[in-house]
């Protein structure tokens, strides 16, 4: 018991006396997923808004491989990130793999679709209230788009997080194609896995605690958006 | 610079043989009149008789399936911003109060300076000033339809078509809605609008358009209607016995 106590008040100290390893990891944390973020969202806002809004056949399929490409294994598109990545890969001219950026290319692929997944039910929820309204304004196809992105923008910046706290949580994919290489890939979740694994527990729950801070932090921002929207917007 | 009280001609509404058809059942069958103008129209029906579709044909939200509609000449795209609509169940954006005009300004786009001075217009003769900063979709159902018709009418169309403006209102916010309307109407804006309540049927309207089961059984001035109507379904119906 004792052990662990010191443990935690050794990972606290390191916390709170930002230890530079420990600060380097989180740095490229933050750094790996937000790019994944960015780099996702700009392929899934408007994949998801597309889906919601142009009529194409075979839509009803792609609504539902955008929701099940939500739950895609981390260590799977890790996988297949690595075979495309490789050397002997169909992409294996750049020379990206075990650097930030294989990890960035795996986790916009896992976020890609949460954000897209969540666009499309947004826009598609208010187009539905709202289209009937703005055609009988006279709106042109991009007043419309723009109003319906508008209106929905706490939403979709909900889906922003909810694809940060994926991309940030993961553990699957950046270890694949990463390596966690240190001082090179090594992010909070990868470290993790390794230090426990050779029991060092001291960064292991230093970087736990700056993890669960970071999610809550991410799911109560979530959770004030979207009520101080409905508080203002109804 | 406000056109509202300058005349403008009427645009007679000219319906033959329109037919709407969804879903295998004729929803609206074979209609013809020809409203002229300058009065208000009140289509009364029960519910389920196919008001709400007509007003959408007639606003050209939807297609009729077969026959033709004008106003004076054009089709309703063709007609444009002349045509207003306010929907049976409102529908607002998710903004306050005053940006939800702000955003039908924007539309028409009416120059940014132009546009507080007509909010402030709009909003006062709707009595939501003091309401401008509050989110829309919060409002009591009265102040909503008032909204509605406020936001509607900076659009200065000649004709405004009101769905049901109150169903779901008490007599309080009916009299609001219904001065509203009046208003409008004194301001030379046309004014067709839907209803099943008879009793505001009888407080507003000029002549009537009786729907039953998606077929016109009767197109008359509205004394004529009330005092002796022509169908025993409209007989029945202002005796409150025809349910749909
Ligand atoms: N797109 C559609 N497909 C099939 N049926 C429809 C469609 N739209 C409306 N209907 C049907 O057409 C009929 C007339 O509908 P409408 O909404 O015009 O009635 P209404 O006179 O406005 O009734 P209420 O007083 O209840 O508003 C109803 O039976 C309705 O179910
Ligand atoms: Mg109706």
């Amino acid at each position: 018991m004792s052990e662990v106590f010191s443990a935690v008040a050794t990972a606290v100290e390191l916390v709170v006396g930002l230890d530079p390893d420990l600060v380097e990891i989180v740095a490229l944390s933050l750094k790996v997923s937000l790019s994944a973020v960015l780099i996702a969202a700009m392929v899934g806002l408007p994949l998801g808004a597309a889906v919601a809004l142009v009529k194409f056949p075979g839509r009803r399929g792609a609504v539902i491989l955008l929701n099940a490409a939500m739950g895609l294994p981390p260590v799977v598109v890790g996988l297949i990130v690595y075979l495309l990545l490789s050397r002997s890969g169909p992409l294996g001219e750049m020379g990206v793999l075990f650097t930030p950026t294989a990890m960035v290319i795996a986790q916009s692929i896992l976020v890609m679709p949460i954000i897209a997944a969540l666009t499309r039910q947004t826009i598609s929820d208010l187009h539905e209230e709202y289209d009937e309204y703005l055609c009988s304004l006279g709106a042109g196809h991009l007043q419309r788009i723009s109003t319906l992105l508008w209106d929905g923008r706490f939403r979709l910046l909900t889906g922003l997080l909810a694809g940060f706290g994926r991309a940030s949580a993961e553990v699957g994919a950046v270890i694949i194609v990463g390596g966690n290489i240190n001082h090179v890939t090594r992010v909070m979740t990868t470290t993790i896995a390794l230090e426990t694994s050779k029991g060092n527990l001291n960064l292991a729950l230093a970087l736990g605690i700056v993890l669960i801070i970071l999610a809550a932090s991410v799911n109560a921002a979530a959770v004030l958006i979207g009520d101080a929207a409905s508080k203002r917007y109804g | 610079m406000d056109e509202r009280g300058e005349q403008r001609p009427v645009m007679p509404l000219e319906v033959s043989d329109l037919s709407y058809v969804a879903g295998g059942k004729i929803l609206l069958n074979k209609l013809n009149f020809r409203l002229e103008g300058g009065v208000r129209t009140v289509i009364l029906g029960p519910n389920g008789a196919g008001k709400s579709l007509l007003l959408r044909v007639c606003h050209g939200l939807l297609q009729p399936g077969s026959g033709n509609l004008s106003w004076a000449g054009r089709t309703p795209s063709q007609a444009g911003r002349d045509l207003a609509m306010v929907f049976q169940r409102t529908v607002l954006l998710r903004r306050t109060v005053s940006d939800n005009i702000a955003h039908t300004l924007g539309i028409m786009g009416v120059a940014r300076q132009e546009r507080s001075s007509r909010i402030d217009t709009a909003l006062k003769e709707a009595g939501l000033s003091d309401l401008a900063d509050h989110p829309a979709r919060t409002l009591s159902g009265g102040e909503q339809q008032r909204l509605s018709i406020a936001r509607a009418r900076v659009l200065r169309p000649r004709v405004l078509l009101l769905d049901e403006p109150t169903s779901n209102l008490d007599p309080g916010a009916t009299a609001a809605v219904e001065a509203m309307i009046r208003a409008a109407d004194a301001d030379g804006t046309r004014i067709i609008m839907t209803t099943h309540d008879i009793l505001q049927a009888r407080r507003l309207a000029d002549e009537v358009l009786f729907l039953h089961k998606g077929r016109l059984l009767e197109h008359t001035v509205a004394s004529k209607f009330f005092a002796d109507p022509d169908t025993s379904e409209a007989r029945r119906f202002l005796l409150g016995e025809l349910l749909e």
